[in-house]
């Protein structure tokens, strides 16, 4: 069987090829807002791989001589209550931040789209079990059924991460089935299947890969919101530890001090939500990038 | 559509009860013991194990799961739910206390949403690419992004604190304070406001784009008609139905909102409370602020959906 499709003529003139992967870039670097948050998120990333270098101190050390210093040279964004530098927490605080949004974002994910590709694909019973599940799961605010998780396990930095993964859980899963429900109805699917190909090659070779433009966007939407999730979980005393420098816990931390230096809340504040910020504004540009509709014009 | 309606009653029923299932087995197959939480230290030393167990047995903690959320849920058919562990008191007794406030801050937040986010997502539709909309879209971005209980720090420090121009915190009904309640409100409901404002926005400026593309809204501009009416007669009708989503997720993000504003300004609506009883493991409380916040997010929902097709003549329900 040969591979090449010739077009009858008169289709022939086809309009002017147009690489995919360059209008890709193209449209997805076209905002400058976009090219913000690229930037932003790489000095996030290097700044999480590198603290130990970058940060000018140790961030657990306490140095009580020290308390609740204002900036100054010595201390850019001066120091806490424990006269530990806010600098280089905020900037150990970075790596919190990454792993929490990677792993809980990486567990419910997985076990969203997974959930959600077998709803879809099975339909029926298993559709209807699944998604009411997740319905009901749906009927809260996020933040709430992460409380209420995290709440039973106990605070700490694993139990965040599970309790936020347990939460987004419903997201992927509504995404993923919708999804399913559309791409099998294609021809290529009823092709493969007449070729007789097995349920689980279908789902993970044929449709999961057809699934996945705009659960790529929303992966990196949730990356912001699940951060702002485990700073407010960590500000609510159910997130991070408190020693551990977390952006959430310092803010929480420094609310007690917000008359006398409100740098210690305003600082991690801020920080957060610029790199929440890029995130969503990086979804935002994939999303145009990956749009089918805009696909061969743009 | 009567049908319609009956099978989506049915459903969220259903959707309700696994909602309580969950809850409940979370609840109790997680590690933790209210009773031991509920004693301090020198209490835990004096206390038998007889009398923690003649206090589990109080609370029906010694019962079989099964029989537990038998016992809760036929409670709750007849308007029951339990007694907190914490405070010795009837479930529905801490919620009506709790439950107006947060109503109350809500409702305000989610007026203002609607009131602010609309107009400014179609001046930004309208008047697209100029940098009326390049700012207002900004802020909007920004609006989806900040920690709300950071801008309430910020919003504390520099109105309350610094310009002393509103108390720092707390709550008073406003039949009680009319005036003290509003200034105490003002904060707090902003904060909860922005993430509404911001979405709404949003949804109202691309939903409004996508409609001034449509062919009759070039067939009104062919007419002749002036901007105003193309823009309010023709395209907002048609561009407002999407917006309409939003009152469901607005209702579950400010409910996820009042949690942490509610610390903050340390008012004593039902996110606090909910927090309190996790915290405290508060079995009972935390059901039953769960069960009402599912209850009124599932039906907001369906009302939604069903208002969708009351709008839009083309949608039909089979």
């Amino acid at each position: 069987m040969s591979k090449e499709i010739t077009l009858p003529t008169g289709i022939s003139e086809a309009p002017p090829q147009i690489s995919e992967s360059r209008r890709f870039i193209r449209v997805f670097l076209n905002r400058g807002v976009v090219v913000f948050g690229i930037v932003i998120i790489i000095l996030f990333l290097v700044t999480a791989a590198f603290a130990p270098l970058i940060a000018p101190y140790d961030p657990y050390e306490q140095h009580f001589d020290q308390s609740l210093h204002m900036p100054s040279k010595a201390h850019l964004l001066g120091t806490d209550t424990l006269g530990r530098d806010t600098l280089s927490r905020m900037i150990y605080g970075t790596r919190y931040s990454l792993m929490v949004g990677v792993i809980a974002l990486g567990i419910a994910a997985v076990v969203g789209m997974i959930l959600g590709l077998f709803a879809g694909y099975f339909g029926g019973w298993v559709q209807a079990t699944i998604m009411r599940l997740m319905d009901s799961l749906m009927a809260f605010p996020m933040i709430l059924l992460a409380l209420v998780v995290a709440g039973m396990l106990g605070a700490g930095l694993k139990n965040v991460m599970v309790a936020l993964g347990i939460a987004l859980v419903p997201g992927y899963a509504r995404m993923m089935c919708g999804q399913a429900l559309s791409v099998k109805e294609n021809d290529y699917i009823l092709a493969e299947r007449s070729l007789g190909a097995g349920n689980v090659r279908i789902m993970f070779r044929h449709i999961f890969p057809n699934c996945l433009p705009p659960l790529i966007v929303m992966i990196t939407m949730m990356m912001g919101t699940t951060m702002l999730a485990e700073a407010g979980l960590s500000f609510l005393g159910i997130g991070i530890e408190i020693p551990n420098a977390a952006w959430g816990g310092m803010i929480s931390e420094g609310y007690k001090y917000v008359l006398t230096n409100p740098i210690l809340s305003l600082a991690p504040g801020l920080a957060l939500m610029v790199v929440v910020f890029s995130f969503n504004m990086v979804g935002d540009g994939l999303r145009d990038a990956l749009d089918p509709r805009l696909r061969g014009t743009i | 559509m009567a049908a319609y309606i009956i099978r989506r009653l049915f459903l969220a029923i259903i959707v309700l009860l696994i909602t309580t299932v969950v809850v409940f087995l979370a609840m109790h197959l997680l590690p933790g013991d209210p009773i031991l939480l509920k004693m301090t230290s020198s209490e835990m030393r004096q206390t038998s194990p007889e009398q923690i167990a003649f206090l589990r047995h109080q609370f029906g903690l010694d019962k079989s799961l099964f029989v537990q959320y038998y016992d809760w849920i036929s409670g709750v058919v007849h308007g029951d739910l339990g007694v907190s562990i914490l405070y010795q008191d009837k479930v529905t007794n801490e919620l009506k206390m709790s439950v107006p406030i947060t109503a109350h801050l809500g409702t305000l937040a989610e007026v203002g949403g609607f009131i602010i986010g609309l107009p400014l997502g179609v001046i930004c539709a309208v008047r697209r690419g100029k940098w009326l909309d390049t700012i207002i879209t900004i802020l909007a971005n920004l609006g989806i992004t900040v920690p709300i209980f950071w801008l309430g720090i910020l919003l504390m420090y520099l109105f309350a604190l610094e310009l002393r121009w509103l108390p720092v915190f707390g709550y008073t009904s406003p039949f009680d304070n009319f005036w003290l309640s509003t200034r105490q409100l003002i904060m707090p409901v902003f904060c909860l406001a922005v993430f509404p404002v911001a979405a709404i926005m949003r949804q109202t400026r691309s939903s409004m784009l996508e409609v001034m593309r449509q062919d009759y809204i070039r067939t009104a501009w062919s007419k002749g008609l002036r901007e105003r009416t193309v823009v309010t007669k023709h395209a907002l009708k048609n561009g407002l139905i999407p917006v309409l989503t939003f009152i469901g997720l607005g209702i579950t993000n400010i409910i996820g909102g009042a949690v942490l504003i509610e610390t903050v300004f340390n008012i004593p609506g039902v996110g606090r409370l909910m927090v309190f009883s996790i915290l405290n493991q508060d079995y009972p409380i935390t059901q039953g602020i769960t069960l009402i916040i599912a209850t009124v997010v599932v039906l907001v929902n369906l009302l939604v959906d069903i208002s969708y097709g009351w709008l839009d003549p083309r949608i039909r329900y089979t």
